[in-house]
């Protein structure tokens, strides 16, 4: 059964961004396995923990073998225990120390809300600045194969409401690997979403160690007539989408947040100020959501720009059903996102 | 071991838990004035625990505490001016101003932190015995709850991990028998499991946590065994709390728990019964306690001035401290 296992087997979209020379075609497992090799490489405080993070599969090959290189005391396999672990993660960095905490779903981080929300969030600013807490949790959105109402939660809009936590969604292979080290860097909270449909990709990765800055957007593809911004994988189905668009005529922009707190405001409002017109695609829910957070932005800082209502592209608001036929009709993709272009691009006309 | 500790060191003892009881005595003889503004619970008949414990500590030990974490922040040697400040939410705080009497820190003498989520406290202090033996310091981190946070599932979760990896940390379950009006019998059948574990993989003991020479001495082997790499403790301290549960005065007006279980128990001072102590053995003269009452007297006077005329946090600076850097 494909669920545990991703096979790298699709070229991420190709976004034309200047990488570097040293790149190589990488998995995107691989380019945050290499991430992770190299923060422990260099920096002693850092380690990896998590149920799973040595075992044959090396969640989902993001920390296959780090164990052998590094030794089972800085990457070890943990109880199963989450809110207890976080808590344990959050007094190691107090500590001094680096923790990077992997869960395989983010559905289990909900059992961590206590000490993610009222303790690591808190800390730095409840104690005047006196303590702060470089942690780093992961957890990897599940989609298909039925992985159903308990294991496929995209969980963003949750942790984007909590103030003193930063939350990351890469969507490129680039991205993964920077924006981990960048993570880990980082002397606050952080939490990486990953989407497991990201993991089928291979893209162009440095071998070199560098960070993607937390907090900024990048455009992937420029365009005049719509800006779709979109998170995670949907940067992937927003390409797809603006591919059918051009066929159209319409020539859209796509904006990857890559941080959904603190977000690039810059970017999307420079971005509305050019094309008047705006879509979200996010892989989670539309109620209460990215989208809602990004829609409501908008409208208070650019409104004057703007020729249509915001459009948004997410999650129907009821849990992920298993079967697949159910699943095909659950999961918004490009072609939701061609429809709603469509009619955007009509508004007004 | 009790007759092994030396007068010096009892009469460190004594002015210890006397110098918490007189601050909580002056806080609440001024809090009906509401210039703290900020939630109290009293730690008064509870001063053995912290005392006793963090007797054995230096300031590069850690210490995790909770809502009621008063004692604990001054036996770690947390700065009095700036625990006063905190209370009168002031800039000069501990805090800044931005946590209050429920989250008091001094990181400059290993008071990392107090948590007012009940159990929330005690992975984090879990986790900072796991940095410790990262960094292999020898060092200890000390971990202060409640009976009722003994009921919460992170204490399972903490001390599973605790026995695991043998870290360096010692649980001090502070059994004072209530959780806010609810008294334990409401919440527990007798014994908790961890009284169950095998002595080798943790170090388990019951103890008068009224006497403060009890305390002392269990925390001592504690504190021994984890600085030899020997792995966790785990330390149960029956006490009372002998006002109520939150803000200044006595609660028996409330009728959840009978006036003569308090009566009995305000005659078990753990204050008053170590000074008469002291006093018949000759281990303190008179004038010493005199000396104390007066240094401890003087110092506390300096600190409530210090927390009364010290700026306030200003409007704007409300957003500071979110994010570091
Ligand atoms: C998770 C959680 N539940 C409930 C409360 C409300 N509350 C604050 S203190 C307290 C009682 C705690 O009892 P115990 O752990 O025995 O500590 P004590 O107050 O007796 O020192 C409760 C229920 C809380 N702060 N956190
Ligand atoms: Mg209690």
């Amino acid at each position: 059964m494909p669920w545990s296992k991703i096979k790298p087997e699709i070229e991420e979209p190709d976004f034309q961004s200047v990488l570097g020379n040293t790149c190589r075609k990488v998995a995107y497992a691989e380019a945050i396995r290499e991430a992770l090799d190299q923060a422990l490489e260099l920096d002693e405080r850092v380690f990896v923990m998590g149920q799973g993070v040595d075992d044959p599969s090396g969640m989902f090959g993001a920390t296959l073998n780090l164990h052998k290189k590094h030794g089972r005391t800085r990457v070890f396999d943990t109880p199963l225990a989450e809110n207890g672990l976080t808590g344990i993660a959050i007094g190691a960095a107090i500590g001094g120390m680096r923790p990077v905490y992997f869960h395989n779903r983010p559905d289990f981080l909900l059992l961590t809300m206590d000490q993610l929300v009222n303790h690591a969030s808190k800390w730095h600013y409840m104690f005047g600045g006196a303590v702060h807490v470089p942690l780093v949790v992961w957890a990897c959105i599940g989609r298909g194969w039925g992985s159903a109402a308990q294991h496929s939660q995209a969980l963003q809009g949750l942790f984007m409401h909590i103030p003193g936590l930063k939350l990351i969604m890469p969507s490129t292979c680039y991205d993964a690997k920077g924006l981990m080290l960048a993570s880990i860097a980082d002397e606050n909270p952080v939490i990486i979403l990953e989407h497991r449909y990201n993991f089928k990709h291979t893209g162009l990765v440095p071998e070199e160690p560098y960070r993607v800055p937390i907090g900024k957007g990048v455009i992937r593809k420029t365009g005049t007539d719509i800006t779709i911004i979109a998170v995670s994988y949907m940067v992937t189905e927003a390409y797809h989408a603006a591919e059918t668009l051009k066929s159209d005529g319409i020539d859209a922009e796509i904006v990857d947040l890559r941080t959904l707190r603190p977000f690039d405001e810059e970017i999307i409002l420079s971005s509305l100020a050019k094309t008047g017109r705006v879509l979200i695609a996010d892989t989670g829910w539309k109620a209460g959501g990215v989208t809602a957070e990004i829609a409501a932005f908008l409208c208070e800082n650019g409104f004057s720009s703007l020729k249509a209502p915001i459009s948004r592209v997410a999650c129907p608001d009821i849990p992920t059903p298993s079967g697949f036929t159910l699943e095909e009709a659950f999961y918004p993709g490009a072609k939701d996102i061609v429809i709603a272009s469509r009619k955007l691009m009509g508004w007004g006309r | 071991m009790k007759d092994s500790v030396s007068p010096d060191k009892l009469r460190q003892l004594y002015y210890e838990m006397l110098r918490i009881r007189r601050v909580q005595l002056k806080i609440e003889s001024l809090y009906h004035l509401d210039d703290m503004k900020t939630p109290i619970h009293m730690y008064i008949g509870q001063e053995a625990i912290a005392a006793g414990v963090c007797a054995h500590l230096g300031k590069e030990d850690y210490i995790s505490s909770n809502h009621r974490g008063h004692g604990h922040y001054l036996a770690k040697g947390g700065s009095l001016k700036r625990l006063v400040a905190e209370l009168y939410c002031r800039e000069t705080g501990c805090s800044k101003g931005r946590g209050g009497s429920m989250h008091l820190v001094d990181t400059s003498v290993g008071h990392m932190g107090s948590s007012s989520i009940v159990g929330g406290g005690i992975p984090i202090g879990t986790g900072l015995s796991l940095s410790i033996q990262m960094k292999g310091q020898g060092r200890v981190s000390v971990v202060f709850f409640g009976d009722g946070a003994a009921e919460e599932g992170v204490l399972y979760e903490s001390v599973n991990f605790a026995i695991l990896k043998q870290l360096p940390v010692i649980y001090i379950y502070e059994n004072n028998q209530y959780a806010v009006c609810s008294q334990i019998s409401a919440r527990q059948r007798g014994e908790i499991i961890f009284h169950q574990t095998n002595p080798a993989d943790m170090f388990v003991k019951v103890v008068d946590g009224n006497s403060v020479l009890d305390v002392y001495q269990a925390a001592g082997m504690a504190v021994e065994r984890a600085r030899a790499g020997d792995g966790p403790s785990f330390i149960e301290c029956k006490t009372y709390r002998l006002r109520g549960h939150a803000g200044a005065g006595s609660d028996v007006h409330l009728g959840y728990r009978p006036s003569e279980e308090i009566s009995l128990w305000e005659a078990r001072c753990p204050v008053a019964d170590f000074r008469k102590r002291l006093l018949q053995n000759g281990d303190m003269t008179a004038g010493d306690d005199e000396f104390m009452e007066k240094e401890i007297a003087d110092e506390i006077d300096e600190a409530f001035l210090f927390a009364q005329t010290s700026p306030l946090p200003k409007g704007e600076e409300v957003e500071k401290y979110l994010f570091r850097g």
